[in-house]
């Protein structure tokens, strides 16, 4: 593992010292190449300034923030049950996990428990978002290397997922649908039925993707061995998420942390990969969307009866306190310091987005590798730029 | 043999010429848009693709043309301008001059050139110049990376192209391509002479190396590093508009439609039927319908082969420039030669 990175610091360092011997010897400059903020790959506004050498990046770092909105600030002058309405705008792709992690601190300073039942339907409806976020990236991936079908098959599927989320909450990207003390509705009927119906299809769609994409030659000789990112760096640079576990961390906040949600009723598995590489990234996020797949079945099969609100008064006044909650979101781990003056909005409200986390590695993974390989290296990384900039 | 073009003067003839390549370079290019681009994707993604202009579609490209033809030429403030509107039309240039050899039936021909393979080999080159100019002259990084990476993968694949050709050549006996596709249809194989002598038998090694050459010359996916839409925007054409864009993207298609052409004189047999099964012996009995039908043999045969082009650009990701250098120096040609090698033994024993 730490050969690789010597290995990465000495191509580096050659590359360095390549760059200023042709500097002294021809008086040529290396290219400084501004990858973004509207640029194809970076899906979003995030600006990658890049100094090259040739073909190869001797140095890069990400320029974040064109796309700040201000959530952090907004939440204090709104209330409690206001505050969802923003943060499912954080993670576009995946944005009723974004309302959890809120809700669930607001509860903890409240002293409330949603209902067992509110509980599956929240685990049920985050692995759908889940689903929708990540195959949405597994389509993406193609694209990113060239290949322009997949992303077609991805959003035809996501539609389902999308279709069903819509179904159950009223919006397809942004549902809104989680409460202090429970949720809106209980479930449309016959929602149950159609629901195993897609998750049949949504593991037919990984199958499709993993023989489509995953073992073509060209996918893995694009991605093998690229953007290598040894298990002590991974955890240095604070990773989460998938790109943590394809380093061989063994870390899953669904597991992990003990919350009041329904993972622990399934039977799933946490998948880690030893390699660290962009493929081993992707293969682990593919395997993800499998297993909330299966989580989303055992959980439908076992959904008990009763109410999906607890008893909370009218007006939500949360009590004098600070509570911190993190969940395992699509991108990694998302999490909410609400810090509360007993008032009916939050004083100061500390969002930690995965992605933020996740492409602050970038400096360090991007030098020495090939111009093509910021794509991929990107793409595996995974961010979305609302997580990044909030 | 009725020659029907005996009757017009010189100059009629010219320009019947002249006006069939024109023909011979936009129809096959409108039609691959169409079929390929517009549709076959389409429907392997799982979509309708365009449906509104003309039924199912099918004035799509006329519409877009118009709305190429309205948008601002733009040329960018640093950019060498006269070189930035060259390079387009040199672009284009290369695939008409390209099809001037082509043979399309016994006297359907723009040029009956002696060492037709040899020319068309030599000004396919052409398109290069163009491409790395126009990658220099936009005056943005994203441009010349996608140019340089042009000029380095057209020329390494140029070569397995032309080794692949040889092969062909020396079964031949003839760089003329009327004579090569004479030379497999009046051919036969262990006597049999049903189906003609088509290269794509015998050279099926050099097919394959010719098909996969060409599908780099076209930077067709998974060789389309110099466009990679995904990492240099759309590399050396990133600074175009308007038409200039338009004469870029025809030239694409035309120059696929082009290569698939020479392909299919090379190794299917071009515009010519097997000729024992009307009981001709050379190309002098051929009867004079072979002109109307031998085009349409020969449209029939090119879409086969841009089939199987657009096939493999809607499935496959993109290869690294690195490794794409690899596959043709270590790859490729040592099997081109040794193919060569393989065929010439073989010319010489029988």
């Amino acid at each position: 593992m730490t050969m690789l990175g010597d290995r990465q610091q000495l191509s580096y360092i050659a590359s360095q010292a390549a760059d200023a011997r042709l500097n002294l010897e021809l008086e040529t400059e290396g290219m400084t190449l501004n990858i973004g903020p509207q640029h194809p790959a970076t899906h979003g506004t995030l600006r990658i300034i890049a100094r090259l050498d040739g073909e190869q990046v001797v140095w890069a770092e990400p320029a974040c923030g064109y796309m700040h909105r201000g959530y952090e600030k907004l939440t204090e002058v709104r209330t409690y049950p206001q505050v969802t309405t923003l943060v499912n705008r954080i993670d576009w792709l995946g944005s009723f996990a974004n309302e959890v992690p809120f809700i669930l601190a607001a509860e903890k300073l409240m002293g409330v428990e949603a209902p067992t039942r509110a509980q599956y339907i929240r685990t049920i409806l985050f692995e759908l978002s889940r689903i929708a976020n990540v195959s949405l990236f597994l389509g993406d991936l193609g694209v990113q290397l060239g290949a322009i079908t997949p992303v077609f098959l991805a959003f035809r599927d996501r539609e389902y997922v999308l279709n069903l989320i819509e179904s159950a909450t009223g919006g397809r990207f942004h549902p809104n649908f989680d409460r202090i003390g429970g949720l809106k509705d209980d479930l449309p009927a016959g929602w149950i039925d159609e629901t195993r119906a897609v998750m049949k299809k949504l593991r037919g769609f990984c199958d499709q993707i993993e023989d489509l994409l995953f073992g073509n030659e060209i996918f893995q000789s694009r991605t093998r061995g690229i953007g290598v990112i040894p298990r002590d760096v991974a955890l240095q640079y604070g990773l989460s998420g998938a790109n943590l576990r394809a380093s061989g961390v063994d870390w899953d906040l669904r597991r992990d942390h003990q919350l009041p949600m329904a993972w622990n009723k399934a039977d799933w598995k946490v998948w880690t990969h030893p390699d660290g590489d962009s493929f081993a990234r992707c293969w682990i996020r593919l395997q993800e969307t499998r297993e909330s797949t299966k989580i989303v079945d055992q959980l439908l099969g076992s959904i008990p009866a009763g109410p999906v609100m607890a008893k909370v008064p009218k007006i939500i006044k949360v009590p004098e306190g600070e509570a911190w909650v993190s969940t395992e979101n699509p991108l990694g781990e998302m999490g909410y310091y609400v810090v509360s003056r007993g008032d009916l909005g939050p004083f100061r409200v500390k969002i930690r987005s995965a992605s933020f986390n996740n492409i602050s590695i970038t400096p360090w993974l991007l030098r020495g590798v090939y111009v093509p390989d910021i794509v991929t290296i990107l793409a595996s990384l995974y961010f979305i730029l609302g997580d990044i900039d909030r | 043999m009725t020659v029907i073009l005996a009757e017009i003067p010189y100059w009629g003839q010219s320009l019947l010429r002249v006006l069939g390549g024109l023909v011979a370079v936009l129809l096959p290019a409108g039609t691959i848009v169409y079929v390929f681009l517009f549709k076959m994707m389409s429907f392997m993604q799982s979509r309708l693709g365009p449906m509104e202009a003309g039924p199912y579609g099918s004035m799509q490209l006329f519409a877009e043309v118009g709305k190429w033809l309205q948008k601002e030429d733009i040329v960018p403030d640093r950019a060498d301008a006269r070189i930035f509107k060259m390079a387009p039309i040199i672009v284009l240039v290369s695939t008409f001059l390209l099809v001037a050899v082509v043979p399309f039936g016994p006297d359907a021909w723009f040029t009956d050139f002696e060492t037709g393979i040899f020319y068309a080999l030599a000004v396919s080159s052409i398109s290069v110049l163009g491409i790395l100019i126009a990658g220099w002259s936009s005056a943005n990084k994203y441009s010349l990376l996608g140019g340089l990476r042009a000029a380095g993968q057209l020329i390494a694949y140029e070569l397995p192209m032309v080794l692949a050709v040889i092969g062909v050549v020396i079964q031949a006996g003839t760089m003329n391509l009327q004579k090569i596709v004479v030379a497999q249809n009046s051919g036969s194989m262990f006597g049999i002479d049903a189906v003609g002598h088509p290269y794509v038998i015998s050279q099926f090694i050099g097919f394959i190396i010719f098909m996969i050459a060409i599908q780099a010359e076209l930077t067709q996916a998974p060789f389309d590093m110099p466009i990679a839409e995904s990492e240099l925007v759309s590399g050396y054409m990133t600074e175009y508009s308007g038409f200039r864009f338009l004469i870029f993207f025809i030239g694409e298609f035309a120059t696929a439609g082009v290569f698939a052409m020479i392909a299919s004189v090379l190794f299917l047999g071009g515009w010519g039927v097997p000729f024992a099964w009307f009981g001709w012996t050379s190309i002098d009995d051929i009867d004079n319908w072979m002109n109307f039908a031998g085009p349409l043999i020969m449209f029939t045969k090119m879409m086969l082969l841009v089939f199987i082009i657009m096939w493999i650009r809607f499935s496959y990701p993109r290869l690294r420039e690195d490794q794409l250098q690899r596959f043709a120096w270590k790859g490729l040609i040592p099997v081109a030669l040794g193919n060569i090698a393989v065929t010439s033994i073989l010319k010489v024993v029988f």
